[in-house]
């Protein structure tokens, strides 16, 4: 019999700040984190967390990726111990593009100072695997072990993926997460150049004055573990991934498909996966990058998927806070959502103000909106899609 | 007397300051301690021999750098080759 998965660690280093208190805590209180049109995380000194030798053989995403994993197996309780055999513990972490910061300075060194400079440290720090390894080494997780490639889905995949690794039994437990440092001149100015990103530096999912997507960095990290595993030891749980599904559009290398027709399969097969009806949704973690093609193609999904319900469940992104962190998008927005299902709370979308008239969901748009279930413990999807029509969803519930 | 020439003393700085920038404990930084101590491994000695070519125009080879141990093993061949 499959085991249900618990979630007992999170962590995250986002434009809010380190911690996932601050993520999910400044978001609530109305705080958007960008400035100058990008989400940094400014408030992160590597310094403060990692000793030199970490920092030097650490692209800036695995940085990232080492100091989440840290407060999530902190709160896991695994800071004096793994909790059960190290060959039982496995580690999938997410990216969108890996160590492209590493990348961009080891070109111009070629470039200036020839390929007798290149740093021997460039190909172990820009691989988009090393974010999974060099947390697996730091803590000496000797199961499965990957990462996770599927631009603005990688995060969502790295945590369905390991979600099943724990359920069938093939690991007693998992550290999973996404990470991403695309903010440097190569990476946002490719995305300028496409037009994906926002000209006004305002990131306002479903609003319809919404123009793009704001970039943002930083990584999410959650401990997933088995119900026996983390009762055993008597693990304060913190929700459940109780459901997961993945599917591909088909349909175009950067555009959604405009009826949201892979999405909605996603939404719909995590709902079945769950055990869930549509109805028990209480809250819905969008994609809701800011884009025009998306946030349209996400209310078409969710309403093909939901039907009627969709009007009646709050839906908000987080990208209205901290922008868009790609690869590390959809761990950090499931760490938000287990966060905001255990404060029982729909966060808002901020910067919302002029509906768009084809995009006729609840938004929450203003302040916070409580949650009230009367029977049993709140529950989310958390939507992630990505360029080239990954789709990745995630049902989670509260702790009850 | 020249103010040219590259002392032994010299050599053994730069070696000690390449190991802080390595990440090495600098408490345990000295003559005698080994890669091992200072949890020096093969991709620091790749970076090790970058910095010794850009710095004094030698270059190491691997059988060279597969001879150090030590500290001070690594000064002495440097000493030496740049002589």
């Amino acid at each position: 019999m499959s085991d249900r998965v618990a979630i007992t660690g999170l962590g995250a280093v986002s434009p809010l700040g380190v911690g996932a208190d601050a993520l999910i805590d400044r978001w609530c209180a109305g705080e958007v984190a960008i400035a100058d049109g990008v989400a940094a995380c400014s408030d992160f000194e590597p310094g403060e967390w990692l000793t030199v030798k970490q920092r030097r053989r650490a692209d800036r995403f695995t940085q990232l990726a080492l100091v989440a994993a840290v407060e999530a197996l902190e709160q896991a309780g695994w800071s004096s111990g793994l909790p059960v055999e190290a060959e039982r513990i496995g580690c999938i972490v997410g990216t969108g593009v890996g160590g492209i910061g590493t990348i961009e300075d080891q070109h111009d060194i070629l470039r200036d100072r020839g390929a007798g400079a290149l740093s021997p440290l460039a190909v172990p720090l820009m691989m988009a695997n090393a974010a999974s390894g060099v947390v697996a080494i730091e803590h000496g997780l000797k199961g499965e072990c990957y990462g996770t490639v599927s631009a603005c889905a990688a995060g969502a995949h790295a945590v369905g993926a390991g979600m099943r690794l724990v359920r069938q039994g093939v690991v007693d437990a998992c550290v999973v997460g996404g990470s991403e440092a695309g903010i440097t001149p190569l990476a946002s100015n490719c995305f300028v150049g496409m037009g994906a990103t926002s000209k006004t530096g305002i990131s306002r999912p479903f609003d319809a004055r919404r123009d793009g997507f704001v970039l943002g960095e930083g990584a999410g990290m959650l401990v997933l573990e088995g119900e026996s595993t983390a009762r055993a030891r008597d693990a304060s749980v913190l929700g459940w991934i109780d459901g997961y599904a993945a599917t591909a559009d088909a349909h175009h290398l950067t555009a959604p498909d405009p009826e949201g027709d892979g999405s909605a399969r996603a939404i719909a097969a995590a709902i079945a996966d769950a055990g869930w009806r549509a109805s028990d949704i209480d809250y819905v973690n969008a994609h809701g990058t800011s884009t025009p093609l998306n946030d349209r193609s996400e209310t078409l999904a969710l309403k093909r998927a939901l039907g009627p319900v969709a009007h009646e469940v709050p839906v908000s992104s987080t990208k209205s806070a901290i922008g868009h962190l790609l690869g590390a998008a959809g761990a950090v927005e499931a760490v938000a959502t287990v966060a905001a299902l255990q404060r029982r709370l729909a966060p808002p979308t901020l910067s919302y103000g002029e509906p768009d008239p084809e995009l006729d969901l609840d938004y929450v748009a203003g302040g916070p909106r409580e949650i009230v279930r009367r029977d049993g413990s709140p529950r989310a999807i958390s939507n992630s899609f990505g360029f080239g029509g990954h789709n990745a969803v995630l049902c989670i519930s509260g702790a009850s | 007397m020249t103010d040219t020439t590259i002392t032994r003393e010299a050599i053994q700085e730069r070696v000690f300051a390449a190991l802080v920038e390595f990440g090495a404990d600098e408490d345990a930084i000295g003559p005698r301690a080994t890669w091992e101590e200072l949890d020096v491994d093969s991709l620091d000695l790749v970076e090790f021999a970058q910095i010794i070519e850009d710095e004094y125009g030698v270059e190491l080879r691997e059988a060279d750098i597969e001879q150090m141990t030590t500290v001070d093993d690594a000064v002495t061949m440097v000493t030496a080759r740049i002589a």
